[in-house]
């Protein structure tokens, strides 16, 4: 089977692919976007490390097709800062240890930006139903909410 | 594998027909990527219908039902909020598959067609009396959702035939339907038991009732008997009783990892006496 070319947006900039149509769109932003931030935890859209948005919408890049992305804009953790400025939510994740082995962390990024982006004033309880696709083993949870209470705090006082 | 993106649903159907091999239709892609990375299906060819007109809407119908298309996602479901102050129930139960992430994707039509006996979506739409287009080599068909699971992982579509729209009938006045499963933690689980009741109110009375368990039985059922214990009752502690015990004795389910027999015919009887009492609160405006 031949690949499909896959024209997409992929944080900001225009990207060009070939694509199996087995492949997921997180294999194509990985092995042919070099993206690696997005990570594989499951492969079966239980764990949430693979997040990323499709046209604004979180999503599980592990399941996505990359045929599917075509005309599509992608976000990954890679689009989250400002350069070399750190998202706040980057920030607060540093502060409050948020983070161990790592793993999980691009991907609780994106979910969390996600969240902010349509609610910046999300309740505890709201935070944790909307990460709980995102799984983690290292840190209990608490750190990581605690950052994302916190990043939204010092967005809101941004404004 | 041969990936294709038709505009009409004719032609996902004559891909279909003249496709070798093992052909799946992808919607959300929640069951179909999974299955395909597992080696559990790996299909020849890949129908994505979600770039077909239309698929993507929750159109109101002059009769005062919706129909829904078949690439809505769980998230798109529940964010309408003309439709989730009419079937809160219908809509709880697809915003309780999977987490955020799978909610961007899942669909209905997706979930229906699995055939996962614990679908949570499929007991709501069966309460509320849904229907679904299915189109197909042989034309075009209409089936109540119930007469579509046969069994775990298997549906009564034909080979070719897809679902192609899902229709809920106009909710009238003085209706309410909810739906309430029981998982051992509070979110990313799967049904031990599922319960959906649909109903409206003449007066205090219980007029009609639907009555729907997922995950007791090889598919979600629809229990006659059940709903019969509520018509004409004002939902007294009487037909609270008569309810659970046409429920339990209709549960026919296993014992696996998740359950018992004993503890979800338990279990059942439980959410069918708290679904009704949610259902009947919301036919009379009192809960949301």
């Amino acid at each position: 089977m031949s690949k499909i070319h896959v024209s997409a947006v992929v944080n900001g900039d225009p990207v060009d692919f070939l694509a199996d149509p087995r492949e997921s769109l997180l294999d194509c932003l990985r092995d042919q976007l070099g993206l690696t931030g997005s990570k594989e935890g499951c492969g079966t859209g239980d764990c949430g490390a693979c997040s990323v948005t499709v046209d604004g919408v979180l999503v599980c890049s592990c399941l996505v097709l990359g045929v599917e992305a075509e005309g599509k804009a992608i976000g990954t953790v890679e689009g989250i800062s400002q350069g070399s400025t750190l998202h706040p939510l980057q920030r607060k994740f540093i502060e409050h240890a948020a983070l161990q082995c790592g793993f999980c962390t691009p991907g609780i990024l994106v979910a969390a930006k996600a969240l902010l982006d349509q609610n910046a004033s999300p309740t505890e309880t709201e935070v944790r139903y909307w990460l709980a696709g995102n799984l983690c083993r290292c840190t209990g949870y608490d750190k990581i909410v605690r950052a994302v209470m916190d990043a939204a705090s010092e967005m809101r006082e941004a404004v | 594998m041969h990936y294709h993106k038709p505009q009409t649903f004719e032609d996902a159907i004559k891909i279909a027909a003249t496709a070798q091999g093992v052909t799946r239709f992808l919607a959300g892609g929640t069951d179909v990527l999974v299955q395909l990375r597992a080696g559990i299906v790996t299909p020849d060819t890949l129908i994505d219908l979600k770039l077909i007109p239309g698929v993507r809407d929750i159109v109101r119908e002059a009769d005062g039902g919706w129909t829904i298309g078949i690439a809505v996602s769980g998230a798109e479901l529940g964010r309408h909020a003309a439709l989730v102050a009419e079937w809160p129930g219908v809509v709880e139960g697809m915003n309780l598959v999977g987490s955020t992430q799978v909610q961007g994707r899942a669909t209905l039509a997706g979930n229906l067609c699995n055939g996962s006996p614990a679908a949570d979506s499929v007991p709501g739409l069966v309460a509320a009396g849904a229907t679904v287009s299915v189109v197909g080599p042989n034309g075009t068909r209409k089936l109540a959702v119930e007469n579509i699971p046969a069994s775990p992982g298997r549906t009564h579509l034909q080979p070719g035939e897809i679902v192609a729209a899902i229709h809920l009938p106009p909710r009238g006045v003085n209706g309410g339907d909810a739906y309430l499963r029981f998982i051992p933690r509070t979110e990313m689980d799967i049904a031990v038991v599922g319960c959906a009741i649909s109903l409206t109110l003449d007066g205090d009375k219980i007029a009609t009732a639907r009555v729907a368990l997922g995950a007791v039985a090889p598919k979600v059922i629809l229990v006659a008997e059940a709903a019969a214990a509520l018509i004409g009752t004002t939902l007294d502690d009487h037909a609270v009783s008569a309810l659970q015990a046409a429920a339990t004795a209709a549960a026919q389910p296993i014992t696996d990892r998740r359950g018992t027999v004993e503890f979800r015919k338990d279990v059942t009887a439980v959410l069918a006496a708290r679904t009704a009492r949610i259902a009947y609160a919301r036919a009379k405006g009192e809960a949301k």
